[in-house]
């Protein structure tokens, strides 16, 4: 029996809420959590956000954010309770015995100091180390992550370095004073999904070399599944299940976790393309106004009527730009876009209405596509005033079948977008989508900010629609496992270009080229192991490597 | 409904106060605005409640009348001003290009003169009239709603839901009017309170230089400018405009703080 590290008990963490128009009050945001965390070992915490992962994981430093308080329970780090702790005791031990590793490293890190000075920071602070010896440290850790030139990387300021390795440099500044235990806040979420590995792998490999225990949060499973040999599953502020990695993923208790297993089971069978596609984009070139470099390169792609094509590629690989030529946002420098057997103008401003009518587009972030003061009555029923002239009762009712549609009904017609889940907003902008009657919809990262459940609920809702209505749909992705469910084609872009393009049998089948190789590659799978295996077997360095 | 907090109500209270004697000041000033009615510097008394002014007109009356004066001016310049501002300023953010160069530059160039020394020139070669300095302070007074409202509507133009209103292809207008001006309003409203209590000030200098509201209509800048000479014997009567313009700036202020609270409840503004 190994020792006790950690030790929660009965946890109990309370924050104030200012609603407005009502008196403050307390709410409890973790209902008693328990767990024990053994030295040298890592302990996975999972749910959707609001499930109070990171103020568990942030707990075990005794610490609360803005308005958060621990209300009740105990943490015992090396058997000592700290939540009793003193401020001067809490000091001595964050940083030292326990650290932290934030989601975004950009924004943890001061812009202006070298990352050096950073890293060994609360080294020196603690008295852990000289500076001599605490620079050695930094340059053995930087190596360990795999971080390019480690002697001289920590003279480099943070924007001169890749969002990557800023993420590594991060976890060599929390590994540097040589705790007990590390909290990371998921660390590979602001990731691209082929840096997202070598990051994994990079703190994976640095945990077990320096024997740490850690504490490691996030919402996808099979990222920690990769690292954690437990995982506690959390959801509504409360535990669902805890156990052995390889339990939970092979033989889930609780059937909120085998939800949460079996997620992306989408069945969808591949369509045939059809002899005359919609969409017929050919050799579009563009760039944005007063840059030298174009961030098209001669794109051609088809979609076909009541089909799903999906593009996939890292970000600032060209996907949104693609999407804002085709509606006419950022006119391209050349090529040509037709659609249903017409040419677009290259000109959003010189389209007719029906052309604008017929290509709607449904954007990643839902809470800004919206405007916060209409209701969703009024953001759904303008397209329909605007192209059809419906008015009072007619809108009202097409509004209310709108809403039927996407699950919502007729009891979220007076609402405004704050009062709506993130999976709720988004339901309103496919409404407000499918109101103009369109043809072909353009749907730009529409499940990236949700929870995986939510997306799956996104997900089914577009191809049921797509059924019903027949739309067409270009959707923009960088997630493979989206893709694999609901895709009747694929283009895989790469710095501006389309790099593989078929349907998605053709794309997904080998032989691979070395791009479409790594990202498939990259999308962490649910299975033991499956990190190991793809590091030793990839041609291609990922971009941010 | 929420309840109305006590320093909005306060501020209710006397602003009502100001515009219902402003509204009403013939009914209510118990003597004329121009009348000579006791001697000189009267102290207070049951016949003329503030006493009288340099030349026995009584005071209060005075202060009534001067006070609509005052208010009329100070509230259609606001008008005036927010209307043109913001109207120019959302259009120069939503065109954007060489339109937004020249209006903001446009700008730039009246507000780098003084706006005092800016009025005055103006008004010595123009009949001092009110529908003239309404018209000069509010025109002066647009150029820094343009800067506020452009600057709002620079971050709200960029969100995805104004795209996706162009995208819809509605017209300019509707772009300006429903989608911007709605989110807008906050940070508009709380400057009105502010610039209104500006205008007061402004209209009272004018009037205290002799440029503004001419005699025999009163106004509070004139009031103090008239009874000014008093103080060296120590009659307040120039004391009375300056409370009457601090207690008024004071309470329109707690009114828009109140009204900008509650616009910016996340609920549209509606039930906050």
């Amino acid at each position: 029996m190994a020792e006790t590290l950690l030790d929660v008990r009965n946890l109990k963490i309370a924050a104030t809420v200012y609603p407005p128009g009502e008196k403050p009050h307390d709410i409890e945001i973790v209902h008693g959590v328990s767990f024990t965390l053994e030295k040298g070992k890592v302990l996975g915490l999972i749910g959707e956000s609001g499930a109070g992962k990171s103020t568990i994981g942030l707990s075990s430093m005794a610490y609360g954010r803005g308005g958060v308080r621990i209300s009740g329970g105990q943490v015992l780090l090396n058997g000592r309770d700290i939540l009793a702790g003193s401020e001067a005791d809490l000091r001595g031990l964050r940083g030292r015995e326990v650290t932290y590793v934030a989601q975004s490293a950009a924004a943890a890190f001061n812009p202006a100091k070298r990352l050096m000075e950073q890293v060994i920071e609360a080294t020196l602070k603690h008295g852990r180390a000289s500076r001599s010896e605490a620079r050695a440290r930094a340059v053995r850790l930087f190596r360990k992550l795999g971080l390019p030139n480690p002697e001289t990387f920590g003279d480099r300021y943070p924007h001169q370095v890749s969002g990557g390795q800023l993420q590594r440099a991060m976890t060599a500044m929390a590994l540097c004073p040589e705790p007990d235990l590390v909290v990371f806040d998921e660390p590979t979420t602001a990731l691209d999904v082929t840096t997202q590995i070598d990051v994994l792998a990079a703190i994976k490999e640095a945990i077990h070399a320096t024997g740490v225990a850690a504490l490691y949060i996030t919402h996808d499973l099979a990222v920690v599944a990769q690292v954690a040999d437990h995982i506690m599953v959390l959801r509504n502020s409360a535990m669902v299940e805890y156990g052995e990695t390889r339990q939970i993923i092979e033989a889930p208790r609780e059937d909120y976790t085998r939800a949460l297993v079996s997620v992306r089971s989408i069945e969808h069978e591949e369509k045939r393309p059809t002899p005359e596609p919609l969409l017929k984009v050919e050799n579009l070139t563009a760039r944005y106004r007063g840059t030298d470099f174009d961030v098209l390169k001669n794109v051609s792609v088809e979609l076909h009527p009541g089909q799903t094509l999906a593009v996939v590629g890292e970000s600032g690989s060209g996907k949104s730009t693609l999407a804002r030529a085709i509606t006419g946002l950022l006119p391209p420098s050349a090529g040509r876009i037709g659609f249903a057997g017409r040419v677009l103008s290259p000109q959003m401003m010189d389209r007719t209405r029906d052309d604008l009518r017929e290509l709607q587009m449904i954007y990643q972030m839902a809470d800004v596509a919206m405007n916060p003061r209409h209701t969703v009555g009024k953001i759904i029923g303008r397209p329909l005033e605007f192209y059809f002239g419906l008015k009072g009762a007619a809108k009202r009712r097409r509004v209310i079948e709108l809403l039927d549609e996407i699950e919502l009904g007729e009891k979220f017609i007076d609402r405004y977008p704050a009062e709506l889940s993130g999976g709720q907003k988004q339901r309103v902008c496919i409404a407000r989508a499918l109101a103009a009657k369109p043809k072909m919809i353009i749907c730009d990262e529409v499940t990236s900010a949700l929870d995986p459940l939510v997306a799956d609920g996104i997900l089914k809702l577009l191809l049921a629609l797509q059924r019903i209505e027949g739309v067409a749909l270009l959707f923009i992705t960088h997630d493979l496992a989206t893709v694999r469910a609901i895709a009747d084609a694929i283009a895989v872009m790469y710095r501006g270009q389309v790099v593989r393009y078929g349907t998605k049998s053709e794309v997904l089948t080998p032989p691979f080229d070395d791009y479409t190789d790594l990202l498939l590659s990259s999308v962490p799978e649910l299975q033991l192991g499956w990190l190991e295996q793809v590091i030793a077997h990839r041609k291609m360095e990922s971009a941010g490597g | 409904m929420t309840r109305i907090p006590l320093s909005a109500l306060i501020g209710l209270f006397f602003t009502g106060v100001y515009f219902f004697t402003a509204v009403f000041a013939g009914l209510i000033a118990p003597y004329g605005v121009a009348d000579i009615v006791g001697g000189v510097w009267e102290p207070a008394s049951s016949q003329f409640l503030l006493g009288t002014d340099s030349i026995g007109r009584d005071l209060l009356s005075r202060m009534i009348y001067g006070g609509r004066t005052t208010i009329l001016i100070a509230t259609a310049a606001t008008l005036l001003s927010f209307v043109t501002g913001s109207l120019l300023g959302f259009t120069a953010a939503v065109v954007g290009g060489w339109v937004d160069q020249l209006l903001s530059r446009g700008v730039d160039l009246v507000m780098a003169i003084p706006t005092l020394i800016f009025a005055l020139i103006v008004l010595s070669v123009m009949p001092v009239s009110i529908p003239v300095l309404i018209l000069v302070m509010g025109l002066l007074d647009a150029t820094r709603v343009f800067r506020l409202s452009r600057a709002v509507a620079v971050d709200i133009a960029v969100m995805d839901f104004v795209e996706a209103a162009r995208l819809r292809g509605e017209a300019r207008g509707w772009v300006i009017f429903h989608e911007i001006l709605p989110n807008a309003l906050s940070p508009l409203v709380a400057e009105m309170g502010l610039r209104f209590i500006f205008m007061v000030l402004f209209i009272s200098t004018l009037s205290f230089l002799g440029l503004g509201v001419q005699p025999p209509l009163a106004d509070w800048g004139g009031i103090v400018k008239e009874n000014k000479d008093g103080i060296v014997y120590g009659v307040g009567a120039a004391l009375a405009p300056a409370v009457a313009i601090a207690t008024l700036a004071i309470s329109v202020n707690l009114v828009a703080d109140w009204v900008l609270n509650r616009t910016t409840s996340l609920k549209g503004g509606r039930n906050g």
